[in-house]
């Protein structure tokens, strides 16, 4: 059938372009001898970051979610949504904000210098993992946070009829859920925190703080040495694919969060003022560099410059180009084996697929001139398994649902695409569409790679106007960044609600 | 005529047999317990479900192997026969385009024809939600009346309606059918249902599908299956 055929296609195509990038590093990597002890420094940095930002996202995540779950008070529900915005915030945002409070003239080191302590120094592996667990204890929050919830309400009535003490309740009912959530969510924040990239180009750096994608992108740009670059990135890969294994095998249970509003359990009486704690200091860690972004910003918004214009015109086109790529695949895809597509893609790195597209490109292009339209592919094969996680479930359902009706009637296949599967799933891929266009928005990665000085996207235009030392206008044009990645989402999610009828 | 030759049909461990045939035009119910199978059979029929043994004729042409797209049956789910977000026009319409396109004038005619035929007129722009059940009953007849092919199967429809309600819309199929000149086989657990609106019953008890028999004659000499169903003394 038709669709079959459809189906069959997209996935040969998705299958060329990532196994071909890596064909092509495999093919050009002259084994590990390329590789240099600084190289072998960098592995090592990147695990040890990976460990310790995970660790810490989940350490700090349990007392959030407890709270979250077991109090009931204004703004909650706002605290839960912002849990989500995180994941599609552009990194290099996230770093302007935690510079501004914890950087070099941050407010922290007013409040120490104040008070005469010595400063703190961001740049550094502490650097790196405040920003890493600044993304993603939200991530492992919410992942606990919906264990919690569903854990039953008889259960919860039970332990307090039997007048558990907090401790006794803790063992009995809390404890086992973390032991059998913790480990997924670590494994899957482990596993993100190593392909980081972007954190590491501007918190990190120096031979003492290189992951190794930073290391494949100075070898790239800095060295021009493609074999080392290959010979990093097959390095990447086994990292990538052999804890991405491990992580998927923990992360069964895990989930990325979706109804995290169900049924209300109990509250507690005890511990009132140890969670409101734990909730002002996350809310406060969240919200204040985001705040900061916007108020050191908008003075900045004066001073943007053309160039800057220009690559904000370059992201939006990108990011709905990327959008566009990605839900074809999405709509082709769903139903089959997303989840096989969602280990690829966990397991290969963006710098990865880049430096394959790198090597592939050469010897016909000059790849710097095709930056935009690599950038625009290796953004929507990223953010396919997350959109293939909303929309092939609804896809399914459709199916069940109306498959009777449409053979009855002899839809033919386009009929059944635009009349029945467009507008019902309307809602999901707005949803979908919006994460892709918002990630696609802020990504810092293979342009990074590919860019000459007329291809900038914004993410990047950012960052060199910090390199530049242009910090006023690096803030206006963060803000500008925010507000077009959390607006592209908005339009999505919207256009996908307005209309939709029952 | 539908002839059903020698057929096993696999539901999941048990098996249901049916061996016989229908005359064309005919309004034929499918009577029996609930798992026995009545909808198994019309699924079958219909093509969702493939045969364990034999084969499905319809006038000398064998079914078996089609697709359930390329049978002439138009069939009635329990649910779910309108699409909720498309207007009565754009549903019916697919009736008579199933590549989607918009119908020509004649073709809005007929659907407007349709309607009215079911008492609907003038809710072409309506969308199934902003219907009564009754109502969203009756347009998806006045569907089948559009897709006018020559085996109309309905898998309890009604069975949300009251029985006021129902025995209206029973009332319109007979109306439907007689104009399409169409055979109607109708699932139904009722045997009041079944007196009232089919001309003949296949009893489905003990994973066999019996020959079709005459109202009249099943009801006043109930065999021991229908007997246990309806229960000692009968109705």
């Amino acid at each position: 059938m038709a669709q079959r055929t459809v189906a069959v296609i997209a996935a040969t195509a998705l299958a060329a372009l990532t196994l071909g990038p890596v064909a092509a590093v495999l093919v050009r990597a002259e084994g590990l001898a390329a590789l240099g002890p600084g190289d072998w420094q960098a592995l090592r940095f990147t695990v040890c970051q990976a460990l310790l930002s995970a660790l810490f996202a989940c350490i700090l995540a349990v007392p959030v979610a407890r709270a979250l779950a077991r109090r009931r008070f204004a703004g909650r529900g706002f605290l839960i949504a912002l849990l989500g915005a995180p994941f599609i915030l552009p990194v290099i945002v996230a770093v302007m904000g935690l510079l501004a409070v914890f950087g070099q003239n941050g407010l922290l080191n007013g409040a120490l210098s104040a008070l005469g302590l010595p400063r703190l120094d961001i740049y550094g592996l502490h650097g790196v993992v405040l920003a890493h667990v600044f993304f993603n204890l939200p991530l492992a929050t919410r992942i606990l946070l919906q264990g919690w919830l569903a854990i039953p309400a008889e259960r919860l009535r039970l332990a307090a009829s039997l007048g558990l003490t907090p401790r006794a309740r803790f063992m009995v009912l809390e404890a086992p859920l973390i032991l059998r959530l913790l480990p997924g969510a670590f494994a899957v924040i482990f596993v993100i925190c190593l392909t980081s990239f972007a954190v590491a180009l501007t918190l990190g750096g120096g031979p003492r703080a290189t992951t190794v994608e930073l290391a494949i992108y100075q070898a790239v740009r800095f060295d021009f040495d493609l074999g080392r670059a290959a010979a990093l990135a097959l390095m990447q890969l086994a990292l990538g694919l052999g804890a991405g294994l491990v992580a998927w095998r923990l992360a069964q249970g895990a989930g990325f969060g979706a109804g995290l509003d169900r049924a209300l359990p109990l509250t507690v009486a005890h511990g009132r003022a140890c969670d409101t704690a734990w909730l002002v200091a996350a809310a406060g860690f969240l919200l204040l560099p985001l705040g900061l972004v916007v108020w050191r910003g908008l003075p900045g918004l004066a001073q943007l410059g053309p160039q800057t214009w220009a690559a904000a015109g370059h992201s939006v086109l990108l990011a709905l180009a990327s959008t566009a790529l990605c839900l074809s695949w999405t709509l082709a895809l769903a139903g089959a084996r997303g989840a096989l597509w969602s280990l690829m893609a966990i397991a290969i790195s963006p710098l990865v697929l880049g430096t394959g597209l790198f090597l592939m490109l050469r010897p016909f292009v000059n790849p710097f001139s095709m930056a935009l339209p690599v950038t625009a592919l290796v953004n929507a094969l990223m953010a396919l398994p997350f959109a293939l996680r909303i929309v092939a479930p609804e896809v399914e359902a459709i199916r069940a649902d109306y498959g009777r009706l449409r053979a009855t009637l002899r839809l033919t296949p386009m009929a059944w695409l635009r009349l029945v599967l467009l507008p019902r799933l309307r809602r999901p891929l707005g949803f979908a569409g919006g994460l892709v266009a918002a990630l696609a928005m802020g990504d810092l990665g293979v342009i990074a790679l590919f860019a000459d000085p007329e291809r900038a996207t914004l993410p990047l235009q950012v960052y060199r106007l910090m390199g530049a030392y242009r910090m006023e206008a690096a803030a206006g044009a963060a803000l500008l960044l925010l507000v077009l990645s959390f607006g592209l989402f908005w339009a999505f999610d919207r256009g996908g609600r307005a209309g939709a009828a029952a | 005529m539908l002839r059903l030759e020698g057929v096993t049909i696999d539901m999941g461990g048990a098996t249901l047999a049916a061996d016989w045939a229908v005359q064309p035009g005919r309004r034929v119910a499918v009577l029996g317990p609930s798992g026995a199978g009545k909808s198994t059979l019309l699924d079958a029929i219909a093509g969702f479900r493939p045969l364990e043994r034999g084969r499905i004729l319809w006038d000398g042409q064998d079914l078996t192997g089609l697709p359930p797209e390329r049978r002439p049956v138009s069939i009635l789910f329990q649910d779910g026969n309108l699409f909720p977000h498309l207007t009565l026009a754009r549903n019916l319409g697919l009736a008579l385009r199933p590549d989607g396109r918009r119908p020509d004038a004649a073709g809005i005619a007929r659907i407007a024809a349709a309607l009215a035929r079911v008492g609907l007129e003038g809710m072409q722009d309506r969308r199934p939600g902003t219907l009564s059940g009754g109502q969203q009953s009756r347009a998806a007849l006045a569907r089948v009346l559009l897709q006018e092919r020559p085996i109309l199967l309905l898998d309890e429809p009604f069975a949300a309606l009251g029985p006021a309600l129902k025995a209206e819309m029973l009332e319109l199929v007979r109306d439907v059918a007689a104009q399409l000149g169409a055979l109607v086989l109708m699932v139904t657990h009722d045997a009041g249902d079944a007196r009232r609106f089919a001309e003949a019953v296949v009893l489905v008890a003990d994973g066999i599908a019996a020959p079709p028999v005459e109202t009249e004659r099943l009801f006043a000499d109930p065999p021991p299956a229908l007997r246990a169903y309806l229960g000692e003394g009968g109705h």
